[in-house]
């Protein structure tokens, strides 16, 4: 600060450099997100009118009417449910996966590479790989042809599960979901915590085994806190992708947002803001989408006090 | 608990099937560790000093040779059962724990009969932090530390589970030069109060002859010499002890011996009775000098520092291998040193060495003197011929000679070096198997060390 102080005569220089990043910021970020705002609080905003020379009243009325409506508190629940169960999951299998890929030698490379694949495949075409998996084709009582996952039910004797088919459960569903999420979220977790196993100094773990620390010792008092940080990372974001949640469903259970022909059971936050765009309005769209901001910031906060109190340095 | 280490060996092996790449980073290791000493072991950075240190603590494992702690053998255990305190160069105290905690940690670990109660723990946690001073500062954090204050709660760490040997890989060296002081009296005190078998490396060797009961000299993992401090400074083995030890370093001067006269250049200095003639290289010690009118070595005056008590005289003489002679002497002669200045030379402080093989060649009083202190290191079980066959050596290895060529006598100093490149070549073909892993170049055995302690 005082150094540009010193040296006004640069600070042109600087804003030049900065210019083309900002002026894209500022057109596709910045102005979308006060634009968002406004609309949120015009009661029943709806762009094409507003093109007819409409004008719209203030008012919390999006709001109000975002709340009331039935699928709100339900996209809610599923959403919340979804981020419960995904993050502390998909957490804990990326850090014991981290710790293993950390210890072998040999195959470690082979490893990486495939628990890396849901990471560079795209989110839309792994969704329709577990339809095809959990997918179940029946003709009034007969089945035609099941998917891999009720294939192996079958094989070990059990009755094939009507997972995401038309009249399938709200439970059925949300496990589906819940695996596909745990899945893909893990790559990125285990790149993050393996990164910070190898920055651990090698010594802490000699000073342990010279104190007699057991394995299972080793990883809760050294590795577990010597990563925290990298875990607090991994968890807040973890939140704020959970809550974010869309494509996952969208890739499994179609724009139906649940089984062919049902009432849309395993809608998100995310989804809901979709759904009132498609209705035209954009004003209900606008509330969601700050009631959904609202969420994250406040979970992010929780976290963050959280993990300053649990993170260590 | 005394500890013995014999014929202890530890290869490193190269990245690809090149055998001439291994490394050899302890060669051959014997050595008898007395019960409640403090022992430092002391050499140039790659020189195996660490490895060793780490082999008796298990976290390395030995390629041959044993390990024994008193009468038990050691050398397969793991290190938490071992008995041992260690303490790393960068003391490794867990970042996340408060200093009560680290020194809880290992006792935290015991299981079954050994485990104790909770009181028990934090009692046994107190006492020891109360010996090393830091029970003021039980629940800070590492990082709320100075670098003395974490360097003891890593002894403490190290002590508190009440440990037979306590091993310490250069404590003092993330220290500053005050702090370095005051630690190592502290590591001393610690040491005679708990009486535990202490090793200690460093490559610092005014720290290792301050506190150590024995010192270990090592180069290219072969013990150059061993024996209490001030009869390593005052009695070196051979060329390298006497230029690694002492501060200033010692002079050196190549010379011969000619006639039971020792020349430097050609200025016949001492008698040296009942020695054949050879080429020699002369060690002098910088308090050797006596500054006399009609004395025998001369030198040219290039400078004097005023040490208070004592002057440093900086000279030059053609002979000298170091770039300049530096000699002590008392601060009220200073008036007399101007110009070129004549020295007599102690004859206890005047080291010759063969110029081949580097090792020590006695004369006069220093004969009774040596076999005198082989017999009292004899008597306290020390073993005082350290090292098989011939001294290591590096591939290149004749001692440097800094002066400028056109002062260096006989050849030209290129003909001269291609010459001891050539006989080095002979003499290696000659030299067993040993000797040539012996001459691994310095630098991948420090390369070696390195990658070892990570």
């Amino acid at each position: 600060m005082s150094k540009t102080k010193e040296k006004p005569k640069n600070n042109w220089r600087a804003w030049l450099y900065l210019a083309p990043a900002l002026i894209i910021l500022l057109v596709f970020t910045v102005w979308p997100i006060i634009n968002t705002v406004r609309i949120a609080f015009l009661n029943s905003y709806n762009g094409l009118a507003e093109r007819g020379g409409a004008t719209f009243e203030f008012g919390f009325y999006n709001f109000e009417y975002v709340v009331s409506i039935s699928g709100f508190s339900r996209s809610l629940g599923n959403t919340l449910l979804i981020t419960v169960i995904t993050v502390p999951v998909s957490t804990m299998l990326a850090l014991l996966i981290a710790v293993a890929l950390n210890s072998i030698k040999p195959f470690r490379k082979i490893f990486q590479t495939i628990f890396f694949l849901p990471y560079v495949t795209n989110a839309i075409a792994i969704g329709m790989v577990f339809f095809a998996m959990f997918h179940t084709v029946t003709l009034g009582s007969q089945t035609l042809s099941t998917g891999i996952i009720n294939s192996i039910i079958q094989a070990f004797g059990g009755k094939p599960v009507n997972w995401i088919d038309a009249g399938s459960s709200w439970g059925h569903n949300m496990a589906v979901v819940c695996i596909y999420i745990i899945w893909n979220a893990l790559p990125f977790k285990i790149l993050v915590l393996l990164g910070g196993l190898q920055s651990v100094n090698k010594q802490y773990y000699d000073a342990a085994k010279v104190d007699g620390a057991s394995r299972f010792r080793i990883f809760w008092r050294i590795t577990v806190p010597m990563l925290s940080p990298m875990i607090a990372y991994v968890v807040i974001t973890g939140f704020i992708g959970g809550f974010k949640e869309y494509n996952s469903v969208v890739g499994i259970l179609g724009e139906t947002m649940g089984p062919a022909g049902g009432d849309r059971q395993l809608n998100t936050m995310a989804g809901c803001i979709y759904d009132s765009l498609n209705d035209g309005f954009q004003g209900y769209a606008a509330a969601a989408a700050l009631i959904l901001f609202a969420i994250i910031f406040a979970v992010t906060m929780i976290n963050l006090y959280v993990s300053k109190k649990k993170v260590h340095y | 608990m005394k500890v013995v280490l014999e014929h202890l060996t530890k290869i490193f092996p190269s990245r690809d099937k090149d055998k001439s790449a291994e490394v050899v980073a302890v060669n051959d290791f014997n050595l008898e560790i007395p019960d409640g000493k403090l022992i430092g072991l002391l050499g140039p950075s790659g020189c195996g000093k660490s490895t060793t240190l780490f082999m008796i603590s298990g976290l390395q494992a030995p390629t041959s040779g044993k390990i024994f702690f008193g009468e038990d053998e050691v050398t397969t255990l793991a290190p938490e059962n071992r008995g041992i305190g260690l303490v790393f160069q960068n003391y490794a105290l867990y970042p996340h724990m408060t200093v009560q905690q680290n020194i809880l940690f290992p006792l935290q670990n015991l299981k079954g009969e050994n485990r104790l109660s909770k009181e028990e723990m934090l009692t046994r946690a107190n006492e020891v932090a109360k010996l090393v001073q830091i029970d003021k500062f039980m629940n800070r954090k590492p990082s709320e530390l100075s670098g003395g204050q974490q360097q003891r709660v890593a002894i403490a760490r190290a002590l508190v589970k009440m440990p037979r040997v306590l091993l310490l890989d250069e404590p003092l060296s993330n220290l500053d030069a005050r702090l370095r002081l005051q630690t190592r009296e502290e590591i001393r005190r610690i040491q005679r109060d708990t009486q535990i078998t202490t090793i200690f490396v460093t490559h610092d060797q005014e720290e290792a002859m301050s506190i150590s009961d024995y010192i270990v000299v090592m180069k290219l993992g072969v013990i150059m010499q061993t024996g209490k401090p001030q009869w390593v400074y005052d009695d070196p083995a051979n060329l390298f002890v006497a230029k690694f030890l002492g501060t200033p370093p010692i002079n050196v001067f190549t010379g011969k011996v000619e006639n039971e006269k020792l020349y430097i250049g050609d200025e016949a200095v001492l008698d040296v009775k009942g020695v054949e003639d050879q080429e020699v290289y002369i060690g002098v010690r910088p308090e050797g000098f006596l500054l006399n009118a009609n004395g025998k070595l001369t030198c040219s005056v290039s400078g004097i520092d005023v040490m208070g008590r004592d002057i440093s005289v900086v000279s030059t003489n053609a002979a000298s291998l170091n770039p300049v002679v530096r000699s002590i002497i008392a601060a009220d002669e200073m008036g007399n040193v101007a110009g070129e200045v004549k020295f007599n030379l102690k004859e206890h402080k005047v080291f010759v060495f063969n110029k081949e093989t580097e090792e020590r060649v006695y004369f006069g009083k220093q004969v009774a003197a040596h076999e005198e202190m082989v017999a009292q290191m004899k008597a306290e079980g020390q073993n005082v011929t350290p090292h098989n066959g011939p001294l290591p050596r590096e591939a290149d290895d004749k001692v440097q000679d800094n002066r400028p060529a056109e002062q260096q006598q006989g050849f030209s100093g290129k003909v001269k070096g291609a010459f001891a490149r050539v006989k080095g070549v002979f003499t290696k073909k000659k030299g067993t198997a040993e000797e040539e892993a012996q001459s691994a170049p310095e630098e991948t055995a420090d390369k070696a060390e390195s990658e070892a302690k990570e």
